[in-house]
């Protein structure tokens, strides 16, 4: 027998009433979990995904759409710009690296991004299997895209129109797998890569379908006149010095037809957008861990009033007052202990209902249900919750005057 | 093995009670007796160091249990004296022998369940080890009470008021069984009772007979 055990005899005692605790308890760091793991992963997703990405070019519209389309793959784009003007950029002095990305069409839920192999480098990503794309009509896998399409080096897909592939397949134009990317946890990890030339063929192809234009298979063999009206969707953009970054979107916005958005500002955006949400969530699981908080001090203050005269017994065989104040602490924190755990498993298994629930592309599908070092706040608050809603009923136990609380029960 | 002297108490209130001279030797029994308000819990209550006296000394077994101020003096507590309650109180969430532990445990002592056991059945009631007591008869209660204040088998029992609600039968059989185990123990057996029938079969008689204002 030790205080623990006679704690835990304790609840047993009124487990209906402590149960309901631990229930309420439960949902609020449940809530709290959802929200750590939430807020977490996109923040490091937002980070990752955007980290050495200085500028995005593109067409004209909203910023905030030309960085969710083609940093985070998770918006239409704005529209295309000329190839010639992205070209170009490429070849002004304040850019280091320009990754040209062609958007359009997708496999499953998963986009084909045409680009070229510097995209890779951006994410430090490697292969996993087989090799990069060397022709036209051969692709890289992310990690996440091979899983759920079950493709492997050597088998071959068709495209369909629309980023969500939900248009018609170009099933004439066969693409081959030549690689798997090793999981980056990045963007990459859900897109299909490929040459921009395999965009251009396969939608040269589709708009002048019904033309009498010649099948040219041979996207390297284009003439200059040919390359003059071919556009990309956008131009990821490295800076070659700080510099830049005052001058060149300024330049572009101002003697361009095309616009340049940073990332940074914004994700900064985004976060003022999505932070009213993660702000009314944080005040509902305030509201529930204040409530169940609630709820075990009542349940375990009511139960001390019941028990006055087993204190008083406790005493008479010998416990002293510390001995009763621990006990009753230790309720305390045994229900916010079960509450804790609850909550955690709670939260995890929201974020992998969310994953079943969603479609494997879906933006919020990449909120991961990985333990993360932030989940530290949940067994602390729960502490917290249950020492502060134990200390009085603890305090009371302490104080128990033995004589006057065996004299009221003896009636 | 226990003696009082010179005992009186001051209530909150302001009254005063002051408690006859008397000493019990080891394996003696006696009744302390009294009106409701006469102070007959009060001073059980001076005798187990939870109430702090005015004036005078109680002694068990040598020691002083004021003296003895917080958790050692609990200790020393449950060691010196085994109570046993009216209606015999005992811990609801327990079962019987884990009510039985607790006074081990509560004592000081390593908790052992096998000694719990071995009491039980010498009090007839090995096979009620488990039980709750809401499962237990009057009977059964008064026994398993006996033996939650014997385990530590302590040089002194306190009785309060153990006979009161019961019938001619049931009462004598309770005092039957508390001089029975004080006499095994050789402790000090103190009754605390108004009951004219425990009177009636003890030889030792403490008559407190004041009464304090404002006493409960």
């Amino acid at each position: 027998m030790t205080l623990l055990s006679l704690a835990l005899a304790g609840l047993r005692d009124n487990r209906l009433s402590h149960l309901l605790s631990v229930l309420m308890l439960g949902i609020g760091l449940g809530t709290v979990t959802l929200l750590l793991l939430f807020s977490g992963t996109l923040a490091d997703r937002l980070g990752r995904d955007a980290r050495d990405i200085d500028l995005v070019v593109g067409a004209k519209g909203s910023p905030l759409q030309l960085v969710l389309s083609t940093v985070f793959q998770a918006d239409i784009p704005t529209g295309n710009i000329p190839l010639a003007e992205a070209e170009a950029l490429a070849a002004n002095r304040q850019v280091r690296l320009a990754v040209q990305l062609a958007l359009g069409d997708a496999v499953g839920a998963f986009r084909i991004v045409g680009t070229s192999p510097a995209y890779l480098t951006l994410y430090d990503a490697h292969l996993a299997d087989g090799r990069l794309w060397q022709k036209p009509m051969e692709a890289v896998l992310g990690a996440s895209a091979a899983a759920r399409l079950r493709l492997k080096p050597g088998d071959s897909f068709v495209g369909a129109h629309g980023l969500q592939g939900e248009g018609h397949l170009h099933a004439d134009h066969p693409y081959v797998v030549t690689g798997i990317l090793a999981e980056s946890g990045t963007v990459l990890d859900r897109l299909v890569l490929t040459a921009v030339d395999s965009v251009w063929e396969v939608h040269e192809h589709h708009h002048h379908h019904d033309a009498d234009h010649d099948d040219d298979d041979d996207g390297d063999g284009d003439g200059d006149a040919e390359r003059a009206g071919r556009e990309v969707t956008a131009v990821l953009i490295q800076y070659a010095s700080p510099v830049a970054a005052i001058s060149l979107p300024r330049h572009i916005n101002l003697e361009t037809p095309m616009q340049a958005a940073s990332p940074g500002f914004e994700i900064a955006r985004i976060y003022s957008l999505v932070g009213v949400g993660l702000d009314a969530f944080r005040a509902l699981a305030a509201s529930l861990i204040l409530t169940s908080g609630l709820s075990v001090f009542v349940a375990l203050y009511e139960r001390l009033r019941a028990r006055r005269y087993d204190l008083a017994v406790m005493r008479l065989l010998g416990a002293s007052r510390r001995q009763l104040l621990v006990t009753i602490l230790l309720e305390g924190v045994l229900l916010a202990g079960a509450g804790a755990a609850f909550g955690l498993l709670l939260g995890h298994a929201g974020v992998l209902a969310l994953h079943h629930l969603l479609p494997a592309g879906h933006a919020f599908a990449v909120v991961s249900s990985a333990w993360r070092v932030e989940e530290w706040l949940v067994p602390a608050l729960a502490a917290a919750v249950g020492l502060v809603a134990s200390i009085i009923p603890a305090l009371a136990a302490y104080r128990c005057d033995v004589s006057a609380a065996l004299a009221g029960a003896e009636v | 093995m226990l003696a009082v002297n010179g005992l009186s108490y001051a209530y909150p209130g302001g009254a005063a009670l002051r408690f006859p001279d008397f000493a019990l030797a080891a394996g003696e029994t006696a009744v302390v007796a009294g009106p409701s308000g006469s102070g007959k819990s009060t001073l059980l209550m001076l005798i187990a160091g939870l109430l702090t006296p005015a004036t005078g000394d109680v002694q068990v077994a040598g020691r002083q249990l004021s003296e003895h101020r917080g958790a050692a003096g609990d200790a020393l507590r449950g060691q010196l004296m085994g109570v046993v309650l009216q209606s015999f109180r005992l811990l609801g969430h327990l079962s019987v022998v884990e009510n039985v532990v607790t006074a081990q445990f509560f004592a000081g002592r390593r908790p052992d369940r096998a000694q719990a056991r071995a009491v039980l059945a010498s009090l007839d009631i090995a096979d009620l080890a488990e039980r709750r007591p809401d499962a237990l008869s009057r009977g059964q209660l008064q026994r398993a009470a006996i033996a939650r204040a014997v385990v530590n088998r302590p040089p002194l029992l306190l009785a309060d008021e153990p006979t009161s609600s019961l019938d001619d039968d049931a009462a004598e059989a309770v005092l039957a069984l508390l001089t029975d185990v004080s006499g095994r123990l050789n402790a000090g057996l103190l009754v605390a009772t108004h009951d004219s029938r425990v009177k009636a079969r003890f030889s030792r008689i403490v008559e407190l007979r004041q009464s304090a204002e404002g006493a409960p």
